[in-house]
């Protein structure tokens, strides 16, 4: 069988890659933004905290035999905290300051993050192998689906639709959109805003060692994991703006989509792809496809 | 972000720094290896050039590093393929990277602030992309072996010293450059932009064009350095496209102190110098590249030259 002169395999098989890829996107252009929402600054050490998620996974599989479910809720609480602390100790003191000063102290966390992970396990990637229960793949008829890349996809939906919901549907949720507006006058109300801050940093972090979680057995767990991806994501931010959780969420899952499909039409530009989209959306909506700056 | 203001008073103090620095580079040389000075020279032009667009511009680029890999490649092609004179090869790589830099300006300056070190960071990341598949570049080899060549036709740069007279020329041309810039109505114009877009704008200034043409002669400068890189490593490859090397670029300026004449020129000397010095502890020097930021933006914003120049109250 064949569409558009492809092999259907080939299509589908690429356009699940796609759709893998665009989960990760998904989730940590997701927590990029709800950062970025409350905190104001970007943050850059967010491909190494979703490294260090998979990390999570391998190493307490390693030293304490935790298996993935276990690391699936230790990863984003560790982790979390982790980014609790950097918020607490360091991003506090820069909120009054040019914003460019976070993003550069977050470089510099990242590189700290990623030399001692490479020191540690040197550079080359290790195995983790799927959780049992998602072994094997189900025959669809016109494609082979594996069941972990299944839960993978739904799983980051499910979490990106429950933080969406959270966000924009919910009292808390509403405390943050207030927050993100005008601080002080939320501080005004009795609510404790800098506790907020906090925990909104490390909710983000969360997300990006959940994803990191989901990629181990993918992708394999390498200090440098998530040193490229950061930068497609940055891009993929960049094409649906910052301004909407529900933006970050369907550009990311989108994108994924288009360079799986680069991947079959066009292989060459499959890397590039991504950056092309980002080209042409600042010509013609610089803002952002979901963007509402200014 | 916090500079100390540069009058435009006496600048004597600036030329006194000027001088010094020139003899630094002049004397240096009979008791530091020719090569590790040449670095030197070649990273601290292109932390100038990138620091005209921070500290002057008060705009993060953070792929920066596309400019000065990208005239790596043009002077090494040129250089090899082409069979160029060294300042022919110098001057093509500076108009290829000053062209790359109008199409990217022209992009990035649709958005700020944060989004325009992503946008930049994005770009460069799609040039790193392209070089790492186009034939020309030689991929993941680079493009090795690139002679050094005759410099008008006249005196053979494979000799060290000659090589060090060129680089120095190169550099102190770019330099010069960056100071005029600095100092003129255009500079002027480019710093109120950095403390207040809005204003600069309700004043009647076309913003955009003057971030785009700082941009540009960014591009420019940085490719003088990566140019002449090229040509004293005999060498261009991926290293000097991928994202690290922006990221390097952003550190040396820190340290020395962004807005700052001469701060991106110590901070040059300092990480190239660091790299040197802890290149046997492999992957220790990321670690402590990235402790060096954190250190820089937590307690040190004002870099080297920076606390040097609030200590004497002039600008430097």
């Amino acid at each position: 069988m064949e569409i558009f002169g492809i092999p259907s395999q080939a299509l589908f098989g690429q356009l699940l890659i796609g759709l893998i890829n665009g989960s990760f996107y998904a989730l940590l252009s997701l927590g990029l933004a709800v950062i970025f929402g409350l905190l104001n600054i970007i943050n850059f050490s967010h491909g190494a905290q979703y490294m260090m998620g998979a990390f999570a996974a391998y190493l307490s599989l390693q030293w304490f035999s935790l298996n993935y479910w276990a690391a699936l809720v230790l990863a984003p609480v560790v982790v979390g905290a982790i980014g609790a602390l950097i918020e607490r100790t360091m991003l506090v003191r820069l909120y009054k300051l040019d914003h460019l000063y976070g993003l550069l102290l977050t470089f510099g966390l990242a590189l700290i993050i990623q030399g001692l992970f490479r020191n540690a396990y040197g550079a080359s990637g290790m195995p983790y192998a799927v959780p049992e229960v998602f072994m094997g793949a189900v025959d669809l008829g016109f494609m082979f689906l594996p069941k972990y890349r299944a839960w993978v996809i739904v799983a980051s939906m499910l979490i990106c639709f429950a933080t969406w919901f959270v966000i924009e549907r919910t009292k808390l949720g509403s405390y943050l959109r207030a927050a993100t507006e005008n601080p002080s006058l939320v501080q005004a109300f009795g609510i404790n805003v800098p506790r907020m801050i906090t925990l909104t940093y490390a909710f983000g972090v969360g997300l990006a060692a959940i994803a990191g979680v989901m990629a181990a057995p993918i992708y394999q767990v390498s200090p440098m994991m998530g040193a490229d991806i950061i930068i497609v994501v940055f891009a993929v931010v960049v094409i649906g703006g910052m301004g909407s959780i529900m933006g970050a969420i369907l550009s990311g899952f989108g994108l994924g989509l288009i360079e799986g499909l680069t991947k079959v039409v066009y292989p060459e530009a499959s890397n590039t792809v991504i950056f092309v989209i980002m080209v042409m959306v600042l010509l013609i909506k610089p803002a952002g496809l979901f963007g509402t700056e200014k | 972000m916090n500079n100390p203001t540069v009058s435009s008073q006496s600048l004597r103090h600036q030329w006194v720094a000027f001088a010094l620095m020139i003899a630094f580079f002049a004397i240096a040389p009979y008791f530091v290896y020719p090569i590790f000075l040449m670095k030197v020279m070649c990273f601290a032009l292109f932390a100038c050039a990138f620091n005209l667009l921070l500290g002057f511009g008060g705009l993060l680029s953070f792929g920066h590093a596309m400019f000065f890999g990208t005239a790596g490649y043009a002077a090494a092609h040129a250089s090899k393929v082409w069979g160029w004179n060294p300042e022919f090869s110098v001057l093509f790589a500076a108009l290829s990277s000053t062209a790359l830099a109008w199409v990217v300006g022209l992009l990035a300056i649709r958005r700020q602030g944060i989004y325009f070190a992503m946008i930049t960071l994005a770009l460069s990341q799609m040039v790193f992309f392209v070089f790492l598949q186009t034939p020309f570049t030689g991929g993941e080899d680079g493009i090795q072996g690139v002679p050094r060549g005759l410099l008008f036709g006249l005196f053979d740069l494979s000799d060290n010293t000659a090589m060090y007279l060129f680089v120095m020329a190169v550099f102190i041309a770019g330099f010069a450059l960056v100071w005029r810039i600095v100092h003129s109505p255009f500079g002027q114009v480019l710093k109120a932009i950095r403390e207040n877009e809005q204003r600069a704008l309700s004043l009647g200034y076309d913003t955009d064009n003057f971030k785009l043409i700082a941009f540009v002669l960014s591009g420019l400068v940085a490719g003088m350095a990566g140019g002449t890189k090229a040509l004293v490593f005999q060498l261009a490859s991926l290293t000097d496209v991928h994202w690290t090397m922006s990221g390097e670029v952003v550190l040396m300026t820190l340290v020395g102190g962004m807005g700052t004449l001469f701060g991106p020129v110590v901070g040059a000397a300092v990480i190239v110098s660091m790299q040197n010095y802890l290149a046997q502890l492999g992957s220790w020097v990321t670690v402590v590249q990235g402790l060096v930021f954190v250190v820089c933006v937590m307690l040190f914003r004002k870099g080297v030259i920076g606390e040097i120049a609030s200590l004497l109250r002039k600008p430097l």
